[in-house]
């Protein structure tokens, strides 16, 4: 925000200081001042909250390529502004003017001149090569030793993540120490998906059959989204997941809790049984004894959990109801059916006070 | 001059009826067949892509479903690569290429309409898709996505047996191109003297030749996988999903050059015409343009760089992907300096050519940073890569082909196109172009996928995205304007005369349009811009008036394309539909191209335009 102000105000001087300058007389620098302007207001229209860019990185391997972006963008630009300052200038200067209809020099080519920019072009190019090599090679270095191992396990449309030395499983919502490198190892189950924090890491595709590897260090503390990045179906777009990077006390805490699992108190609690009948045959929660299903998230901890449905909704106790009673409305195409509507002549499987009952008893998994 | 074409019988003009369409076997008709229905498809694809930047324009879009908007995005690729781009390239090297080698047709006619109808009914065949489901596995189809269990439908048989018909009509043009080429160039039409165009279209058919019939094959293998249960990608039968992306890319790829190539020799040609100059360094233009077709071959995995192949592939794929960027920028280059104390007179034509230009640098550029593999893990499959690849093949592709059509439209209908009309056009399209996909660059920065139906808000991307909408309206505008010019410029237009531009290529010495047999007399050919040379240069004149030929006997017209065409569209379909069509289909190609072996090939004598015609 700081950067566009400073922006606006450069523009503004430009456009005073061109009055002494021959601009004024075509109106130049006030027809720049107004364009820079309007420029400026869109941007900062469309600026604000960026949680999903590239150009903020809090984690090593996003901070790598940032630094290897930024240069090439800038060589980049360079070119661009050379190429498109020449078709324009010459467009101008050397256009056909009316009783000018000689004919120009006729130039076939200039083998010094062309093998000058081949050579030239190579140049560039070997520079561009030997970054990003350098990043390349740095990128390629093996976790250390003390990375905490996740399993990435990437389903049609959500993601579950596995600490298999911690004995924690969850899903959507990835918890990380600051600090501590991180390896991941990423599976499918179904479909090609790809794994994406933006602000951490570049991406890596997850390909069933195959278990692929990424690793990075966490570098500051936040809430990062993500989102799958390689088209895997209907709800391609929904399959969001969020990266909570904590301090290692806090991690420490979160390990304990999803370790622990359900108060043993709340067995006995009517959404307990209601979960136990019509949830637990997909879903598990530690610390319950018949909640063991497999097919869908993990739901250890989800009184915690900041949105639903893989990051479509927030997480409230209303959206939390909606989502039970029909998901699909939340998110087209998930698997989960709709248990608190009737579906033609079957009536719903939960009542309202059911579903009470269930929200209850899931907003205390925390 | 041009009113000599009058004498033309009446069964070879405009006025003729559908069967002498349907049965034509004329370069220069079925290069308006091609181009026709190319844009046909082309405004198809592009109402498809209207209604995605409609259902984008704000956070959680509700204008249309995921399963629609999957199926809009996929038939939006396919369509603007296979059915709009391809053939509208292939409406150019027909209309073009034997006026550019002093040719009277392609050197095999029958074969080129054989490649017009089995594009058309393809193409066909694969909308026909929407009334079923359309394909929605994307243009590039992974598996197992693409595979029987996640898509149970009959779309992606659509997208196989579709993309099989195109593929095919691909290689037998490619095929009789590269022997036109080869064989029928007038005396003194070096392969050092042909226009950059020619050249570019000779480069494009080996990479069609080379890259599709591998990917024939592999799509022939997702097709067995889905319909008999062989494995061959699938993971859970041992097979290997990236074994596609493989020999999908080592199609797809090329497949870029197939599209840019051509569109860089219109430019090539346009450039020059208008700078009034020759072009800067032919040599180095047309080596870069081989040189690219041979590295092309060689950059497929760039497509894969997040997919896990590890930092040695990924390393040599940069490699090679960097060293494309050199022939690359020499064009780029070399188009520029041909401005380079010039006489530019600025047309439509010119204004598409230098924004061509323009554009195509911002998309190499943008394309030069993700062909650094660590950056393309940030930027692949998000919004960066949309703008990337709509400013190559739509600042690149679409604005190098509509210069051709102004500049080249006097050879499809001896009249000019409005050019006060056609700068608002080009002012329109380009300013639309830019703020559609201009933002596209800073979405993608932010962090926004593609192929998503749908966003949330919060994410900084309602603005832009609204912009984007925006600009896409401003395009769709300069399109409807475009439709009218030509509507406009088929009968409304004034008579352009055999040479309005003051060309410097073969197809200025002959008549607007031209007539069926081309040119009167042999061109005798002395140098790489014969016409411009005959008129500026001291060198004789491309075409002599007193050695019009009195008995040129032009190609019958056949059925027989259409009918085997039609056979192989029968083939295709029965496979989803029912097999005895299928059956009856195969019959149809065998016995059709029985026939067409058996008939006489060899059609009245056509009567030449008339003597002093041309220079």
């Amino acid at each position: 925000m700081h950067d566009l102000y400073r922006l606006i105000t450069l523009a503004s001087q430009i456009a005073g200081k061109s009055k002494a300058t021959r601009w004024r007389r075509y109106g130049v620098g006030r027809y720049l001042a107004v364009t820079l302007a309007a420029v400026g207001v869109v941007v900062l229209a469309g600026c604000g909250e960026l949680p999903q860019t590239i150009m903020h990185p809090a984690g090593d391997d996003a901070r790598l390529i940032l630094d290897l972006l930024v240069p090439v963008l800038w060589i980049a630009l360079v070119i661009l502004v050379v190429v498109v300052g020449f078709l324009i200038v010459s467009m101008v200067k050397y256009r056909y003017r009316p009783g000018n209809d000689g004919i120009p020099p006729q130039i076939h080519g200039n083998p010094r001149l062309e093998i000058t920019w081949m050579v030239a072009s190579a140049l560039i190019v070997a520079v561009l090569a030997v970054m990003t090599f350098k990043t390349m090679s740095i990128r390629a270095e093996a976790p250390g030793p003390g990375a905490l191992i996740v399993e990435v396990t990437a389903n049609q449309w959500w993601w579950e993540f596995t600490y298999p030395e911690l004995d924690v499983v969850t899903a959507n919502e990835l918890y990380l120490p600051i600090g501590q490198e991180v390896d991941l190892r990423l599976a499918s189950n179904d479909v090609i998906h790809s794994f994406w924090f933006p602000s951490l890491s570049g991406k890596q595709d997850v390909v069933p059959g195959t278990v692929n590897r990424m690793n990075f260090v966490p570098e500051e503390i936040g809430v990062y989204p993500g989102q799958c990045t390689e088209f895997c179906g209907l709800a391609h777009g929904q399959m969001r997941m969020a990266a909570f990077v904590v301090s290692p006390a806090e991690f420490d805490r979160w390990v304990e809790m999803q370790q622990t699992g359900a108060d043993p108190a709340l067995a006995t609690s009517p959404g307990a049984q209601v979960f136990q009948i019509n949830c637990a045959a997909c879903h598990s929660i530690r610390g319950t004894a018949a909640a063991f299903g497999q097919i869908g998230p993990e739901l250890t901890g989800i009184g915690a959990r900041t949105t639903l449905g893989a990051g479509v909704v927030n997480h409230t106790p209303e959206t939390l109801a909606e989502w039970i009673r029909d998901p699909s409305q939340i998110k087209p195409g998930v698997l989960m059916p709709a248990l608190g509507v009737d579906v033609g002549d079957v009536p719903a499987a939960l009542s309202e006070d059911d579903i009470t009952a269930l929200v209850n008893y899931l907003e205390q998994m925390r | 001059m041009a009113t000599m074409t009058q004498t033309l019988p009446v069964a070879q003009t405009w006025k003729s009826d559908v069967w002498s369409w349907i049965t034509t076997v004329d370069h220069k008709r079925i290069a308006k067949l091609y181009l026709f229905a190319a844009v046909a498809f082309f405004a198809i694809a592009g109402t498809e892509s209207m209604i995605m930047r409609t259902q984008l324009a704000t956070p959680d879009g509700t204008l249309i479903d995921g399963s629609l908007y999957n199926q809009l995005f996929t038939m939006h690729g396919v369509s603007m690569i296979f059915i709009a781009i391809m053939p509208l390239n292939a409406g150019f090297f027909n209309l073009l290429v034997p006026l550019h080698i002093g040719a009277r047709d392609v050197a095999f006619p029958r074969l080129n309409a054989l490649s017009f109808w089995m594009f058309l009914f393809g193409a066909i065949f694969l909308n026909l898709s929407f009334f079923t489901g359309a394909p929605d596995g994307g243009w590039f189809a992974y598996p197992p996505l693409t595979g029987k269990e996640f898509s149970p439908g009959t779309g992606m048989e659509h997208w196989i047996l579709g993309l099989a018909v195109l593929g095919t009509s691909s290689i037998i043009s490619s095929l009789n191109f590269a022997v036109t080429i080869f064989n029928l160039r007038a005396p003194g039409m070096k392969m050092t003297r042909m226009p950059v165009f020619t050249w570019m279209t000779l480069v494009t058919s080996f990479l069609i030749l080379f890259a599709f019939p591998p990917f024939t094959v592999a799509s022939v293998l997702l097709l067995t996988d889905r319909i008999v249960g062989t494995g061959f990608f699938n993971p859970v039968a041992g097979g290997d999903p990236v074994l596609w992306q493989h020999l999908f890319w080592f199609m797809g790829h090329p497949e870029v050059y197939v599209l840019i190539l051509p569109p860089m020799g219109i430019v090539s040609e346009v450039l020059p015409t208008f700078a009034r100059k020759p072009l800067f360094g032919y040599t180095a233009v047309v080596f870069s343009g081989i040189s690219i077709g041979f590295m092309g071959f060689a950059v497929w995995a760039h497509h894969m760089f997040a997919v896990g192949l590890g930092p040695i592939a990924n390393g040599v794929f940069t490699a090679i992907t960097m060293l494309i960027a050199i022939p690359t920028g020499v064009k780029v280059l070399n188009w520029s300096a041909t401005l380079f104390r010039a006489s530019i007179k600025i047309t439509t034509p010119m204004l598409f050519a230098v924004s061509f230009v323009a554009l195509f640098t911002i998309g190499g550029l943008s394309g030069m940073m993700h062909a650094a593999s660590p950056v393309d893990m940030q930027h692949t499959d998000t919004y960066f890569i949309v703008a990337h690849l709509h400013y190559v093949l739509f600042g690149g592709s679409i604005f190098g082909i509509l210069a051709g059509i102004y500049y080249w439209w006097p050879k499809l209908t001896g009249r000019l196109l409005n050019e006060r009309l056609g700068k608002i056009h080009w002012f329109l399209a380009f300013l639309g172009f830019n703020i559609t996909f201009g933002p596209m660059h800073i979405l993608g920065n932010d962090g926004m996928p593609r192929r998503v139906y749908t966003y949330i808000s919060g994410q900084g991307w309602d603005t832009w995205n609204l912009v984007a909408t925006g600009g896409a309206y401003l395009m769709a505008l300069s399109f409807l304007l475009f439709a009218f010019i030509v509507l406009k410029g088929l009968r409304g237009e004034k008579s352009a005369g055999d040479d309005p531009w003051d060309g410097a290529t073969l197809e200025w010495a002959t008549t607007s349009p031209p007539a069926v047999h081309n040119f009167d007399s042999m061109p005798v050919v002395g140098s790489n811009r014969p016409v411009w040379d005959g008129k500026y240069g001291g060198s004789p004149a491309p075409m002599d008036p007193a050695a019009a030929e009195s008995d040129i006997h032009m190609p019958k017209a056949s059925y027989w394309p259409i009918f085997v065409a039609l056979g192989l569209a029968f083939a295709a379909a029965g496979v989803i539909y029912s097999y005895p069509m299928s059956a009856v289909g195969v019959v149809m190609i065998f016995y059709g191209t029985f026939a067409w072996t058996q008939e006489s090939t060899v059609g009245p004598p056509a009567r030449p335009s008339g003597s002093g015609a041309g220079h």
